[in-house]
């Protein structure tokens, strides 16, 4: 009852004039984001973030949090009516939705896919509402060991359960970590790796690194690819609206399935697009036309869309209730929590009581006017990809570079980001993934901090990560989530190697 | 943006095994001289952990990957990582992109934009020229008008700008 009055009162701050006009703002620069080629949830909140250094932390919250409900949302658009997924979380939207578009029903499947957002999304924020306020009171009690140990627990599953190569992973966390080292040794206060540059003594920024990463990278790809936009037309009227969502009804298993499965990989780090994928393969599977898949079912949009927007949304449940961003983007939002002078971590729910409801009463009301404003627009939204890239590419270039400079207002951090860029394009096309990398260069010092003090503690003895109930079941969880990937690989590669040895003998 | 190649056809490029070994190379020379640098400062225990400890921890764990990263580059498909033609696509951007950030220092970042967007525009060659000329004065004067007016953000001025009293 305590966290519904707090939430109602959340509701006040958020529903102020000024509050909504930057929801409004951030959801369609959010959409903006999401359909250009190049810029992305994680890059436009960390442009955007320098300039919101100077207001307010509530409003500046609900407008970064809007820009990436509004990423979101735009990720659909290009991938139903262009064929081009906008962000990765969209890719298993493309499957059915851009058929969908090809036989004249784009305005089904975007009203279908907006209004599975919403609904994901929606999941999401209810976990939120009532669980995030359960993990902050529960980690209250944790000491550093505590800590460290769920930092490793994160760690752990994202090697775990990852989809690409576990020694890409594996490398991509441990170059954040040491990317995180360089600079001023906040215990200690000596250097590290600076190897006598004067630049290096601020330490890599971790807004630079990623709008190099996420930002020049994704141009220089896209380029790669030639770009040749071929776009369906889609009009969107409030009768195909009605009655596709007169028929959404029937696909309850389908949405309530994909929303749990993008809640739980939300909140453990799975991420969206693993979400995404898992949930269209489970719509799918349970489908009785498993073969009208991949042809433009619905339900093959409902699907992804739901779960992606459940996995988006619940990824910040253990930023604010633990500290720990569960994507890239979340990670962006936690470092602007820093800069604000805000601890994120269960102590926020005590101490800024009114930040944290007016962010989670922000996720409704940003949602459901992200779900008006993209049913509204979508025409004008198109339009922005018709756009050639002669003119799109210099100034989202440009835009990257003042992001990058008004960080520090150092030209240093430009040249960074340009290096990056090149780092970033030669990863995705070696298949390193990058969230990890971001991850670990916005925990790495948290999390050596927590790792020295627990060792500081037991005066170096490794023992200290075994002391209680708690800390030991989290790190056998940890080390569990760790080999699990390769223990089913194993098992899949043994069974595979079976099968063969079976249909040689029986030939 | 014509050059669009026909997925039948065999294309000439860098191949892929070659850049993974460099790469997983070049991450191996990483973590030796993260180890370098913090063994040098001290990675053990005096009196509790020393500001290279947790560093040098994980720059062993990130040497063990890397090997292991480059032990299997060398079982990679060898086939086509990108294409020179996608190289030459990519050069046409990075080029002009490595010229904007050059002249930031001396000329400003507005000016510097207008010639980024110049020689951009024209290298891909797209559009017409005084459209390209439009855009490479709107672009700056936009971006001016947000990040300077309206945010209240100082971007590096060059003489330009003091000439015309900013």
């Amino acid at each position: 009852m305590d966290d519904f009055s707090s939430l109602m009162a959340g509701f006040q701050v958020a529903l102020s004039w000024h509050n909504v006009g930057f929801m409004v703002i951030g959801v369609v620069l959010g959409i903006i984001v999401g359909v250009l080629p190049g810029l992305g949830g994680p890059n436009g909140v960390a442009i955007l973030l320098p300039l919101t250094f100077g207001m307010d932390p509530t409003s500046a919250i609900i407008l970064l949090s809007s820009i990436y409900w509004g990423a979101l949302f735009g990720g659909a658009i290009t991938s139903i009516l262009f064929n081009i997924p906008g962000e990765a979380w969209s890719v298993a939207t493309t499957f059915d939705g851009y058929p969908m578009a090809v036989q004249g029903k784009a305005a089904e499947a975007l009203t279908a896919a907006f209004t599975a957002s919403f609904i994901g999304a929606l999941s999401g924020v209810i976990l939120i509402t009532f669980v995030a306020p359960l993990v902050a009171s529960f980690a209250l009690r944790f000491g550093p060991a505590e800590f460290f140990a769920v930092f490793l627990l994160t760690f752990c599953s994202f090697i775990g359960m990852g989809r690409e190569n576990r020694a890409k992973i594996l490398a991509s966390l441990c170059i954040g970590f040491l990317l995180a080292a360089v600079g001023l040794d906040s215990i200690s206060g000596d250097l590290r790796m600076t190897f006598g540059s004067t630049e290096l003594m601020r330490g890599f920024d971790f807004l630079v690194v990623v709008i190099g990463l996420f930002g020049v990278s994704e141009i220089m790809l896209t380029v790669e690819e030639g770009l040749v936009f071929k776009g369906k037309q889609a009009k969107i009227d409030l009768k195909v609206v009605l009655r596709t969502w007169a028929g959404l009804p029937r696909y309850w298993a389908t949405l309530l399935r994909s929303a749990i499965v993008g809640m739980w990989m939300g909140v453990t780090p799975g991420g969206a697009i693993a979400a995404s994928f898992m949930g269209y393969g489970l719509a799918k599977r349970f489908s009785r036309q498993p073969d009208s898949f991949g042809k433009g079912n619905i339900e093959g949009v409902l699907a992804p869309e739901t779960a992606a927007h459940a996995a988006g949304t619940s990824a910040l449940l253990p930023m604010l209730a633990l500290g720990i961003p569960g994507s890239a983007t979340a990670a962006v939002l936690l470092g602007g929590l820093l800069v604000w002078g805000l601890q994120p971590g269960p102590l926020l729910f005590v101490e800024q009581k009114q930040f944290v409801w007016g962010l989670i009463a922000s996720m409704y009301l940003g949602n459901l006017a992200g779900l008006i404003i993209v049913l509204a627009t979508v025409p004008l939204f198109a339009a922005i990809m018709r756009i050639p890239f002669s003119y799109v590419a210099p100034v989202i270039l440009i835009v990257c570079a003042i992001g990058a400079y008004t960080i520090s207002n150092s030209i240093f951090d430009i040249w960074l980001m340009l290096g990056f860029g090149l780092v970033g394009y030669v990863f995705k096309k070696l298949d390193y993934p990058l969230a990890p990398l971001v991850l670990a260069l916005v925990l790495g010092d948290r999390a050596e901090d927590s790792f020295r003090q627990a060792l500081l503690g037991s005066g170096g003895s490794l023992k200290v990560f075994a002391a209680n109930g708690l800390v030991t079941t989290l790190v056998g969880l940890a080390l569990f989530l760790l080999l699990w990937g390769p223990v089913m690989d194993g098992i899949g590669a043994l069974r595979r190697r079976g099968r063969a040895v079976e249909a040689k003998a029986a030939e | 943006m014509s050059n669009v190649t026909k997925p039948d056809e065999p294309t000439r490029g860098l191949s892929r095994r070659p850049v993974e070994i460099t790469t997983a190379l070049l991450l191996i020379g990483l973590g030796l001289l993260v180890l370098y640098d913090s063994y040098g400062r001290g990675a053990g225990w005096d009196n509790g952990p020393q500001n290279g400890f947790f560093p040098a921890r994980v720059g062993w764990i990130f040497l063990a990957a890397s090997l292991f990263i480059l032990v299997q580059s060398f079982r990679t498909e060898n086939r086509v990582f990108v294409s020179y033609e996608q190289l030459g696509q990519v050069a046409r951007v990075f080029a002009p992109l490595v010229l904007f950030v050059a002249l930031i220092q001396p000329l400003g970042l507005y000016v510097a934009a207008g010639i980024f967007i110049l020689v951009f525009m024209s290298i891909v060659a797209t559009s017409r020229w005084w459209a390209v000329v439009l855009t490479a004065i709107l672009v700056p004067l936009a971006c001016f008008w947000v990040f300077e007016l309206q945010f209240r953000v100082p971007l590096p001025k060059g003489p330009l700008e003091a000439l015309l009293g900013y």
